[in-house]
């Protein structure tokens, strides 16, 4: 009885082994063949799909370095970095204004910030065009700031206020006493503590940017404004059958931000799963 | 008088939050269902009420229809791998002993959830590629010749063939999540569940399934919600073709606005996609709200 019961055990453990190798093989391998493709010339791309690239050498890489990925990259970058310290200060300002200051009215302005989570960035969409419009922001670098920033401040906000309520009140009374009035207190105490989840959500806002495409789609036009998702259809569509230019440039699009998974995954993790129902 | 002036002056806090949020989230929202009762040609500018015209126009659109049963598919499809898919997943990956190959499955699977879906979206347009796309070289080489088709290019697979590569880009995300929620399951009770003689399926659907329950709620709510709101792969794999066949509601509001400049058209879509995903959202502060009062 107990030999059969394990001898059963055995087999359930191969077959759970091999599917989940197997998945794991589904999502590596196409990965991998965009990254070989890199390599590639158009040629081999053609002949077997499966076969390794005969010359390792980055010139397609360099080819779509200087058709624009340059350019979408600098933007990228650009629209990142600054979404990024604006969406996190903004936020841990309001998480601050609601969990650790008495203000009026602060149980409305809580619903009213953090129900912009509620929304769907595809409904402002014909509005927006036309207020960026008026405001001669359309097709510029702005533009993706602003909205990047407006759009992930209820998220952020939402993360780093139920991290801040959970800090102890004996905090802001003891640098009360000490004379450290609000502005002191929240930069040089409870910011500090918030680390944990300000690196969340400061990772989790560069995933979002780095990757975004609908904004991005619509908002901008020319080289010099457009980001990486943008970019690369561009680059799709402008250069008709360089396909082993467009793999590079996509791989250089996914790479950084496989590596800033793999940095940072304790944090986004948290993030994630605090984000989705603390 | 001096503790009422401090207490306003604490709004300072507050205030560049709100007005972001305000004027670029709030705003827009409002307009939107204004601008949803007008003709209105964006080149000439001229704008004309036109009442409830574009949403009667809605209701005889075809397309408009098509586009939302492609969403509800894509809502199908997505809740079945996404969330009961992997949930089992992550109960498999639990209950491996190494924590180092947990951690390394559960990482790898999250890897296409990382990078961008335009990325994710151009790949596995290559990969259906009918000439060089090593599904049908796949198929060809096992003798399944008469498989290997178009699969972007045709009306019965393009649909289907998206919503596959969504499941491949997702279902790590939120096998993640599910990972993280049966890991917050005290062990003692799989222990008393495994003293009992409560085999690992019987541990899976008495122990696991009941205690993450709220998460599937919330990933149910979130996949749901996410799948009305699909744009960026179905853009970049078929841009809605072919003959509109994979039109989602998020599409045809931009092709009806930006391509067809029949922005009044696109504002009613977006009033639908709102409602819908309002909806979508109060579910889920329903269900947040019933676990506080559970716990």
């Amino acid at each position: 009885m107990v030999t059969r019961l394990s001898f059963l055990a055995v087999i359930a453990r191969v077959f759970m082994w091999a599917f989940l190798l197997a998945l794991a093989v589904v999502v590596l391998y196409p990965l991998a063949w965009m990254t070989l493709n890199g390599f590639k010339t158009n040629a081999e791309l053609f002949g077997d799909p499966f076969a390794l690239p005969l010359d390792w050498s980055f010139a397609n890489y360099a080819k779509a370095w200087n058709r624009g990925v340059s350019d979408y990259l600098t933007t990228s970058v650009l629209v990142t970095l600054t979404s990024t310290v604006a969406t996190v200060f903004v936020s841990a300002w309001a998480a601050y204004g609601l969990t650790r200051v008495d203000i009026p009215l602060g149980k409305t302005l809580t619903a009213a910030i953090l129900g912009g989570l509620m929304l769907a960035p595809t409904v402002a969409l014909v509005p927006l065009v036309k207020m960026f419009q008026a405001m001669g922001l359309y097709n510029t670098f702005w533009a993706l700031l602003i909205l990047y920033t407006a759009f992930r401040i209820p998220f952020t906000t939402f993360l780093i206020r139920a991290y801040m309520i959970d800090l102890p009140r004996e905090v802001d009374e003891a640098a009360a006493m000490d004379g450290a009035g609000r502005w002191t207190c929240f930069w040089r105490i409870i910011l500090p503590m918030c680390k944990p989840i300000i690196t969340s959500t400061v990772l989790l806002h560069i995933l979002f940017t780095w990757n975004e495409y609908l904004f991005a789609m619509v908002f901008t036009s020319g080289a010099g404004v457009q980001t990486l998702p943008v970019g690369l259809t561009s680059l799709m569509s402008k250069h008709g059958t360089a396909y082993p230019v467009v793999f590079a440039g996509m791989v250089i699009a996914a790479l950084p931000v496989v590596l800033l998974f793999f940095v940072g995954q304790r944090y986004i993790v948290k993030g994630l799963a605090d984000g989705i129902g603390k | 008088m001096r503790a009422t002036l401090r207490r306003t002056l604490g709004l300072a806090w507050v205030v560049p939050a709100l007005v972001l949020v305000g004027v670029f989230v709030y705003l827009p929202l409002v307009q939107n269902l204004q601008f949803s009762t007008l003709k209105w040609d964006i080149y000439s500018g001229s704008q004309e009420y036109v009442g409830l015209d574009n949403y009667a126009r809605l209701v005889d659109d075809p397309v408009f229809w098509s586009a939302l049963g492609n969403n509800t598919l894509y809502a199908v499809v997505s809740i079945v791998f996404q969330v009961f898919g992997a949930l089992l997943l992550a109960a498999l990956i639990e209950s491996i002993r190494s924590e180092r190959w947990q951690r390394a499955l559960r990482a790898v699977y999250f890897i296409p959830a990382a990078i961008s879906l335009t990325v994710a979206g151009l790949l596995f347009y290559f990969i259906y590629e009918p000439k060089l796309g090593p599904l049908n070289h796949a198929l060809r080489a096992v003798g399944l010749d008469q498989l290997a088709q178009a699969w972007l290019g045709q009306e019965s697979t393009a649909m289907s063939a998206i919503i596959a590569m969504s499941q491949w880009q997702g279902f790590g995300y939120s096998t993640l999540l599910f990972a993280v929620a049966i890991q917050r399951i005290p062990a003692e009770i799989y222990g008393a569940a495994a003293i009992d003689g409560v085999g690992p399926v019987g541990r899976f659907f008495h122990v696991t399934v009941p205690l993450v329950r709220e998460m599937t709620g919330l990933m149910a709510i979130v996949t749901l919600s996410g799948a009305f709101q699909v744009f960026n792969e179905v853009m970049v794999m078929t841009a809605g073709g072919p003959n509109n066949s994979t039109q989602v509601l998020g599409t045809w509001l931009y092709r009806s606005g930006f391509v067809r400049n029949n922005f009044g058209y696109a504002a009613a879509i977006a009033t639908v996609l709102f409602v819908i995903t309002l909806g979508i959202a109060v579910a889920q502060l329903w269900v947040a709200r019933r676990r506080r009062v559970e716990w």
